[in-house]
């Protein structure tokens, strides 16, 4: 050791390099583990059950969003008028052909339910129906809904004339028919029926998958013998047209009496289910800052019992040079990183439990970036309000008085 | 001779009714490399007197100076900037943190002057070579004996190359062999050139210094300079 040598001008200013800050500002939460761990438990469970909620808003809101794009805007529903006196429930024999002609209509399809049971063998007793429907479709069906197929063909000008038949996803299942082979049937109104094609699980005509479906023609031949008026219209219009199309279809396809005709845009009842959801969402958020706010109080506590239990380290620091204001910032510090640590573990856990979540729901996981950043920043916010009054009161602290001997 | 330490009519009282005078126009001077004892009764004011010293407290008149430094005017930020730099504590309880290790401790002597982490660790290393713990550098201070310890509180003290080192009853904790060891160290420091200020009770450990100020009832009683002691420190 040198032999001290007496300055004489006045000493610099104590100061703390800033990370002497963070050094010091974690000493308390890295001697005190378990303490540590319970406090962050409070704003940990808030942060989750924020990030979780909006994750799974998000995630909700994603699978919608994907149903709609799959549905298309711009898809319109075509329907008799229903209620008191209005109308025969089918539409004018003409309809088809009479949209067809609107300019901006890119394609147009008829469905008409018929009655009669679909059925594996002739063996099977006519009652049992698993829930499976008949419908009427002309070719172009698959085509307007943007459907698609898992297995074989669809009808096509040939086959909706004889008796081939489509099933939707949940009849074939039903059916216990899981591809197209070759001379497979099934027994229709007491025919014989090729299954040509399976379906996919269409979004937009969910019916359609508990559905046989059969030619125009084929079902006026080979089952109900007479022609059928369409009770169900599809159409898909040019982007941007959908509302104007939208208004001239009821007249267009009966000029008499339109309101007999009742037009949905089937992606509406989507927007709708999503516009809903945010309802929730808002109402769960809500939750979440309520457990944020006693996470907060919960570590101003413990920083007040901190501040009590190290009164000696802060007189010993204050001996060593630190200044108030070294103080104020070190349990500051360890203040906010004791939230900070919570909003971490609660950002994880939230994206945990929408993950988990999502994936029952066979939804795409997304979590907002804002809910990540948005939990940190929130954490860190709530640990400084948190820190500010056990920081000031230790600064406060006489050096003199945090020294006495206990 | 420079004066390391020079106060000049210092009163401190303390509010309420009747006020309290625990300091009583106290005037001393204390010079560079000079190893001093204040002794006195609880109640004498010596440790009122420490406090003010070291700049933790301050007098309700009069003035200090440290290493001709005054310090009346000073703002509190200023005053920590003085204990920062010009002073080294070693208490009686010894204050080390218990969850650092021996080295840190020591290192946060030079924690509130801005030295990098890495420089404080080689100064800190070297002053716990001075104080005879090279080999328990690493411990943490539970697993220390009450001597090692407050051989570790006195290199946290001097890692700063303070202009004076106060110590308050540095002796008060330990047991007498543990006491005998952490004074001789002290000694050492002296005849290195440190200047010292040693506040206590203990009339034996005060008769052992060359120089004693005792202190009653807020007043200095007396000043005096053992030549016996003085030669023999300067022979050893």
């Amino acid at each position: 050791m040198t032999v001290a040598v007496a300055p004489t001008l006045a000493p610099t200013r104590s100061r703390l390099r800033p990370g002497d800050v963070l050094r010091v500002g974690s000493l308390g939460l890295r001697s005190r583990r378990l303490r540590t761990s319970l406090s962050t438990l409070g704003v940990a469970i808030g942060i989750a059950a924020m990030v979780g909620v909006l994750g799974l808003s998000a995630s909700s809101q994603a699978d919608l969003n994907s149903k709609i794009k799959a549905l298309g805007t711009n898809l319109l529903e075509v329907a008799p008028g229903q209620g008191f006196g209005r109308g025969t429930g089918t539409l004018p024999d003409t309809a088809v052909a009479m949209t067809g002609r609107i300019g901006p209509v890119t394609a147009v399809s008829s469905l008409t339910t018929v009655t009669a049971t679909v059925r594996r063998t002739d063996q099977i007793d006519v009652g049992i129906t698993n829930g499976i429907g008949v419908f009427a479709a002309d070719p172009g069906l698959l085509d307007t809904l943007h459907a698609k197929l898992a297995d074989g063909k669809f009808l096509d000008a040939a086959t909706a004339q004889y008796p081939a038949v489509v099933l939707g996803a949940t009849a074939a299942q039903k059916l216990g028919i899981t591809s197209v082979g070759d001379g497979l049937r099934v027994y229709i109104a007491d025919k014989w029926f090729d299954v040509i094609g399976i379906m996919q699980p269409v979004a937009a005509a969910p019916g359609l998958d508990r559905a046989a479906v059969v030619g125009l023609v084929t079902a006026e031949t080979y089952i109900v013998g007479a022609a059928i008026a369409p009770a169900t219209i599809y159409v898909r219009t040019a982007d941007g047209a959908t509302d104007a199309v939208s208004g001239v279809l009821a007249s267009t396809i009966n000029p008499a009496t339109p309101e007999e005709v009742q037009v949905s845009r089937p992606s509406d009842a989507l927007a709708a289910q999503q516009a809903a959801s945010t309802a929730f969402t808002s109402l769960f958020l809500g939750l979440g800052a309520v457990a944020l706010l006693v996470g907060g109080i919960g570590i101003a506590n413990v920083m007040v019992i901190a501040v009590i239990e190290r009164r000696t380290e802060i007189g010993l620091r204050r001996a060593l040079g630190a200044t108030k204001a070294h103080i104020r910032r070190q349990f500051l510090t360890e203040a906010v990183l004791l939230a900070g640590a919570g909003g971490l573990v609660g950002v994880v856990l939230g994206a945990i439990v929408t993950a988990i979540y999502a994936n029952t729901q066979h939804w795409q996981v997304v979590i907002p970036p804002v809910a990540i950043l948005g939990g940190l920043v929130a954490a860190v916010i709530i640990g400084g309000i948190a820190g500010l009054y056990p920081a000031a009161r230790a600064a406060r602290l006489p050096p003199t008085e945090a020294l006495r001997s206990n | 001779m420079t004066a390391a330490l020079e106060i000049v009519d210092v009163v401190k009282t303390y509010p309420g009714e009747p006020p309290v005078v625990a300091l009583d126009t106290v005037s001393l001077r204390v010079d560079q490399g000079e190893m001093v004892g204040i002794v006195g009764p609880s109640g004498s004011g010596k440790t009122t007197l420490l406090h003010i010293i070291g700049t933790l407290d301050r007098p309700t008149s009069g003035e200090v100076l440290l290493a001709g430094v005054a310090t009346a005017n000073m703002s509190d930020r200023q005053l920590s900037a003085v204990r920062s730099q010009l002073l080294g504590f070693v208490f009686q309880q010894f204050f080390l943190l218990d969850g650092m290790t021996a080295l840190d401790n020591v290192a946060n002597g030079l924690l509130y002057r801005g030295v990098a982490p890495s420089q404080r660790r080689k100064e800190a290393a070297e002053a716990l070579e001075r104080v005879g713990l090279g080999n328990r550098m690493h411990h943490v201070p539970s697993k220390l004996s009450g001597g090692e310890r407050q051989r570790v509180a006195i290199a946290r003290a001097i890692v700063n190359r303070p202009a004076i080192v106060l110590a308050d009853e540095p002796t008060g904790n330990l047991d007498t062999k543990s006491g005998v060891a952490v004074m001789d160290l002290v000694r050492d420091l002296h005849s290195e050139g440190n200047t010292v200020i040693i506040i206590t009770h203990d009339r034996e450990l005060a008769s052992s210094l060359p120089r004693r100020i005792s202190m009653r009832d807020g007043r200095v009683e007396s000043d005096e300079r053992d030549v016996q002691v003085e030669t023999e420190m300067a022979a050893s």
